[in-house]
């Protein structure tokens, strides 16, 4: 009897649900594990966690108003993603979004706030897509792995950033603290109904028709089929006569534009100004959220929301059960661990038998049996 | 085979069932968590960084520790807050969470300090190092800069270079300030030593802070002194056998080699007398509260052995000044980088030019910006 690990020849279809569920119970079980190790309550810590997320109206908009950056993002890098260009500078083109509708925002103070902010997304998407497009360029032109240049560009990206609010866009009235002055209100995205609906602003709008937009290019339109077939492999994709070149721009660009939307989204509305704090990693957390969702727009959302509500109730936690700030990511590690894991099963089917037979469909029935079998030998 | 489905299978159902099993314990467990008992006072704090084993929000839970034995006080916190989007959300959290007075620990905190105390003019937020204040704000704060002044004076009397490191953060009036506490400090023993500046422009990086220190011993530095959260510049100087200048909590444990003595928080008296302002309703907003040595809020770390009785007398006699009340740091003749006299001979700069302040003293190398 040996164990067989098989690549699938058929989606598992509702297994595929049992399979997540699975994996993020078991997550859970880990963490509950850990805050039961640390001296805190297990699955009580937990508890208070949900109830941080999801327990309260504010809390549900609190991680809405977090979850729009990374979506944004995460959308951005799974365009490039099923394209198999692998753009790890979602980071850096955020930043750069920011500060290209900084810029704006600086610049033309005086603009009502009709002109002034489709310019400052404009400048944003423009700057996050020619972050993106420099390392198309260099692996079209000298063969460099977009990997490390676009990982690169995130820390050169940071470091402009700081340069500028640092230097150059440094508010007088700040005491040397590092952040712009204030956008003018015109610069600002306001909240929708902030009685009501708390902290969610008018950013959100940009999220459906990013998503919707994200679905029709890739499933309804010519240039999204190319995208998916040039995602077979770069030679596949010149002899089928596709335009590789072209297609690598127009993802990295496009991620990048919808990075540095999210970018510009994440300063005009939360921060109303430049800050060098508005960098926490969402460009990072946007891959781990593209791997989950296996890059489909539903699940990106859905995804999305989740880590987000997670920080959120994450901080509730620490105030309740003062456990370290660390505990969050860890339990982030720990569900996508669990996920990729999990994903090996919807991908390979493991059994038990004698010998390895060929792969074939059969109902749940057999399988009973071919296991009893296999059990028996 | 699909028996690995059935695992899985299991494995929700436990999960179901656990989640299902807590999910109706917090309703019992709520209001022991959540509502305070009569009387009591829950007070929460506002890390910036996490808390650790030494360091500025170190120091500052050792406030909170002191009040939480003051018996009918609540207490917690949220540690490694970043001074952005996510303060004002934190803040929100504990002002709904029923907390009556809330202490935010960094300068960065100001603003939504401001914006959450607009929306919850019943809870009691007292700032730590910022200058907005209002009807449900105050400020508060701690003359760190006369235990800047005095281990200044140990670094001046202790170098041989006269050339002295100092690792500090970020260019604003309270990390410049304690800068030319400790320049004034050091000149006031040793006219001819230099204090060299170098920006990481974060509170808490243990490895920036001790590349920094690095690149201040590789010109020459001889003491290191530091406006950071980690001991991080404290290896560094042990590691090149050189001395070190430990702020915010004693740093001896890190670098018993090297750690001459360092500026600390104290930060008890202050939180206990907060506490007990409320308690007695007598708290009220737009107020400053600025206090020295002589309440015990600032001190210096015992001496390393290394230190010479001489030195220590020096640096105690003027200790002994600054616990009377007489604080003469900042009284001119006062120059700055250029030379010029920023604060006339005689005169002693008032808070507010304090609190401002954005320029070096004569005998620091580096610039504001």
């Amino acid at each position: 009897m040996n164990l067989v690990i098989r690549k699938r020849e058929e989606s598992l279809g509702w297994g595929v649900l049992v399979v997540y569920l699975g994996a993020l119970a078991l997550a859970f079980c880990v963490c509950a594990l850990l805050l039961k190790m640390s001296g805190k309550p297990g699955f009580g810590g937990l508890a208070i966690l949900f109830r941080g997320a999801f327990g309260q109206t504010y809390a549900l908009l609190d991680g809405l108003v977090k979850a729009i950056p990374i979506f944004l993002c995460a959308l951005g890098v799974a365009l490039s993603f099923r394209m198999q260009v692998w753009n790890i500078g979602a980071e850096g083109q955020f930043a750069l979004g920011a500060v290209g509708a900084t810029w704006a925002a600086l610049t033309f103070p005086g603009l009502p706030g009709v002109a002034l902010m489709p310019l400052m997304l404009l400048c944003a998407m423009l700057a996050g897509a020619a972050w993106g497009a420099i390392p198309a360029a260099l692996r079209l032109r000298l063969g460099v792995s977009e990997v490390i240049s676009s990982l690169m560009l995130n820390y050169i990206g940071i470091l402009l950033l700081e340069y500028l609010v640092f230097g150059v866009w440094k508010d007088p009235a700040s005491f040397g603290f590092p952040m712009t002055a204030e956008f003018a209100s015109g610069g600002q995205i306001a909240r929708i109904l902030p009685g009501v609906l708390g902290k969610l602003h008018w950013g959100l709008l940009a999220c459906p028709v990013a998503g919707v937009a994200y679905w029709v290019l890739l499933s309804r339109t010519r240039l999204g089929f190319e995208i998916a077939a040039a995602g077979e492999g770069e030679r596949v994709a010149r002899y089928a006569q596709l335009p590789y070149g072209f297609l690598v721009f127009f993802v990295m660009g496009l991620g990048g534009a919808l990075s540095g939307l999210a970018g510009s989204i994440e300063t005009s509305a939360t921060l109303g100004r430049l800050q060098p704090t508005i960098m926490v990693g969402y460009g990072y957390t946007a891959i781990v959220v593209a791997w989950l969702a296996r890059l489909r727009p539903w699940a990106i959302a859905f995804t999305a929301y989740l880590l987000a509500a997670f920080r959120v109730g994450g901080e509730v936690m620490q105030l309740e059960l003062q456990v370290p700030a660390a505990f969050g990511p860890i339990m982030e590690g720990a569900i996508l661990l669990c996920v990729l894991a999990g994903q090996f099963f919807l991908t390979y089917s493991v059994s038990l038998r004698p010998s390895p037979k060929a792969a074939r469909p059969a109902p749940p029935a057999n399988d009973a049996n071919d296991a009893a079998k296999g059990a028996r030998s | 085979m699909k028996n690995w489905l059935r695992i899985a299978g299991a494995l929700a159902l436990t999960l179901g069932l656990a989640l299902a099993g807590c999910e109706k314990a917090p309703e019992k467990a709520a209001p022991a968590v959540d509502g305070p008992k009569a009387g009591e006072l829950k007070v929460g704090f506002v890390y910036t960084s996490p808390v650790g084993e030494a360091g500025y929000s170190w120091a500052h839970d050792q406030g909170r520790k002191a009040i939480e034995k003051m018996g009918g006080v609540k207490t917690s916190y949220v540690e490694a807050v970043k001074e952005g989007a996510d303060a004002e959300r934190v803040i929100e959290n504990m002002a709904r969470g029923g907390f009556d007075l809330v202490f935010t620990t960094s300068f960065g905190f100001m603003d939504p300090t401001m914006k959450v105390a607009k929306d919850f003019p019943k809870v009691k937020f007292m700032h730590c190092s910022g200058f907005k204040s209002s009807e449900n704000v105050s400020n508060y704060f701690g003359r760190i800069y006369q235990a800047r002044y005095l281990t200044g004076m140990t670094a001046g009397l202790m170098t041989k270079s006269n050339t002295i490191g100092y690792v500090a953060a970020f260019p604003i009036p309270e990390v410049i300030r304690g800068i030319n506490a400790f320049t004034l400090g050091v000149r006031s023993v040793n006219p001819k030593a230099q204090v060299r500046v170098v920006w990481t422009k974060t509170w808490f990086d243990p490895a920036l802070e001790k590349d920094a220190a690095i690149s201040l011993l590789d010109v020459g530095s001889d003491v290191i002194a530091q406006h950071q959260d980690s001991p991080g510049p404290q290896e560094a100087a042990q590691e090149r056998g050189k001395y070190s200048i430990g702020y915010n909590s004693d740093m001896a444990a890190f670098a018993p080699k090297a750690h001459l003595t360092a500026a600390v928080w104290n930060w008890a008296p202050i939180y206990e007398a907060i506490v007990k302002e409320v308690r007695e309703g007598t708290w009220t907003g737009n107020r400053a509260i600025w206090w020295g040595m002589d309440k015990g809020v600032v001190d210096i770390a015992p001496f390393g052995p290394m230190v010479p009785k001489a030195v220590q007398d020096k640096v105690n006699a003027q200790k002994e000044l600054f616990k009377k009340g007489e604080d003469k740091v900042f009284v001119g003749p006062i120059k700055d980088q250029a030379g010029q006299v920023k604060i006339a001979a005689g005169v002693k700069a008032e808070d507010k030019e304090l609190l401002g302040m954005t320029w070096f003293v004569e005998g620091v190398v580096g610039s504001v910006q």
